[in-house]
């Protein structure tokens, strides 16, 4: 079974939100996504400054297997992308919940991170 | 019912990840198939395909049999061991299978068909059988090890017996030699050179642990498809299949239309088209920017609408590659479009063939 750290939130499309306590989130895909995927190839990254909202697809990890496109797990503005993975999006498989974050988003509303799952609740999804 | 390979416990113990392949559990990676393809681009990878059906066809009549069921003529084949390529068509012209078929005598030929496609190869070949003096023997009772890479048969040699090592020097690409145990092919899937071995089921798990041991990289059916697509090899149900005549799969250079006289099944269509020009021709994409063809994606030309047939990631390459079915007056050279997740991306039209040997081909 792959880990699933308890200290971070989680979304039923897989993407993991830590909250930096300071009205920020990083974002990343938890480790059960990356071993679905494969070996990743490309992360298309959204852009710093752009304005999101909860369930948009702002960025996109392709694997030698498949696309899959990444959901905004927040609303809020992108402060930051990792723009290692431009050169190695390979850091999506030997570190999703580390190295492999995608971007960073300042919060409209810190509220939000309550509707979504907590590690069990995470785990519980990707069991069923 | 699942069948599994007599490798199956082998990959586990390497840490495989196991997935269905057509009704067989194979591995799909030992965890990064990116590694893998390029250990076999580098050094040496190895395969379990033993899967694959491997199919005896023997009696006074092999020959003929032969020369009337696929679209190569086996009258070619003169030297003991050599092999060729070839298609084995339906009365429409579309591709049942694509195949090796290697020469013992003219009453000896061995044939290693796809697993995927099994019954219905063995059923056709059991119809067609119908006035010819053969008989038709699957062999399941052997393992299959494909072993690629630059440094394969270096390797592999140090596991052979002098006989073998004998044996082996010195052949040509698309020969293959009993000697023991082990039937010997320098065949492949990948477009490095190496060996496809087929080995008894009892001596499979020791034969693929010294591989392992004397370095070589077990690697699964992800890296199978990127090495094989690189080299512009086709994957029956992707690039071909019944619908599908081999004018448009890349496999006129599979038909021998000489002597004349040779009565396939297919020909007539087959000739038809052929005059007609009206067949779709399997041509080679190149995208050097992001992104990553697939399979099914949309090609829009000047000529026409195309599909792609076959598209992934080269490892080799660092950038996508695909194969893909166009209008015949789509040129090599020529910039097309295709349609990529909702959006228009510009691809190089290149032959079917990228990597050979460690290096662009294109």
């Amino acid at each position: 079974m792959s880990n699933i750290p308890s200290e971070l939130k989680y979304a039923t499309s897989h993407e993991w939100v830590r909250n930096e306590g300071d009205g920020t989130v990083t974002v990343g895909i938890t480790e059960h996504a990356q071993d679905l995927l494969g070996d990743m190839v490309f992360v298309e990254l959204p852009d710093v400054g752009d304005e999101v909202s909860t369930g948009d697809d702002i960025c996109v990890a392709e694997s030698v297997k498949a696309a899959s496109d990444i959901y905004a797990p927040v609303s809020g503005k992108v402060v930051a992308v990792n723009e290692d993975l431009e050169d190695s999006p390979e850091l999506l498989n030997s570190d999703a919940f580390g190295d492999g974050w995608l971007f960073k988003v300042k919060m409209d509303d810190a509220g939000e991170l309550e509707n979504l799952l907590d590690a069990q609740g995470y785990k519980d999804s990707i069991d069923e | 019912m699942t069948n599994k390979t007599v490798l199956h416990a082998k990959h586990l113990a390497s840490g495989a990840k196991m997935v269905d392949f057509h009704g067989w559990e194979m591995p799909i990676n030992y965890g990064s198939q990116i590694e893998e393809h390029h250990a076999v681009r580098q050094n040496a990878g190895m395969f379990d395909v033993s899967h694959m059906t491997i199919v005896d066809v023997q009696g006074k009549d092999a020959k003929a049999f032969l020369r009337r069921l696929v679209i190569n003529d086996v009258a070619k084949l003169t030297v003991a061991g050599k092999a060729l390529y070839t298609g084995m068509l339906n009365e429409a012209g579309g591709v049942i299978d694509d195949l090796i078929i290697y020469y013992f005598s003219e009453t000896n030929y061995r044939l290693v068909v796809n697993s995927a496609t099994r019954e219905k190869d063995l059923a056709w070949m059991n119809k067609q059988s119908t006035g010819f003096d053969i008989t038709i023997t699957e062999r399941p009772e052997f393992g299959m090890i494909a072993v690629q890479g630059p440094q394969a048969k270096a390797k592999v040699a140090n596991l052979l017996t002098p006989a073998q090592i004998v044996a082996v020097e010195g052949m040509k690409p698309f020969f293959g030699v009993q000697v023991g145990d082990l039937f010997i092919a320098t065949t492949g899937y990948t477009g490095e050179e190496g060996y496809e071995i087929i080995v008894p089921d009892n001596a499979a798990e020791d034969f693929w642990q010294k591989l392992l041991d004397v370095g070589v990289a077990p690697c699964g059916l992800g890296a199978r498809d990127t090495l094989r697509l690189e080299a512009g090899m086709n994957l029956y149900g992707l690039d071909m299949d019944e619908t599908v005549s081999p004018l448009a799969a890349n496999m006129a250079w599979t038909i021998s239309w000489e002597p004349t006289d040779r009565n396939f099944i297919g020909r007539e269509v087959l000739t038809t088209q052929k005059t007609a020009g009206d067949q779709l021709k399997l041509v080679g994409l190149v995208l050097t920017e992001k992104g990553v063809l697939r399979t099914g994606q949309k090609v829009i030309s000047e000529f026409g609408e195309g599909t792609i047939t076959s598209g992934t990631f080269s490892p080799t390459l660092g950038h996508s590659v695909a194969l893909a079915r166009v209008p015949r007056s789509v040129k090599v050279g020529d910039t097309v479009d295709v349609e990529m997740r909702k959006k228009l991306v510009k691809v190089q039209v290149t032959k079917p063939s990228f990597v050979r040997n460690g290096a662009q081909v294109f």
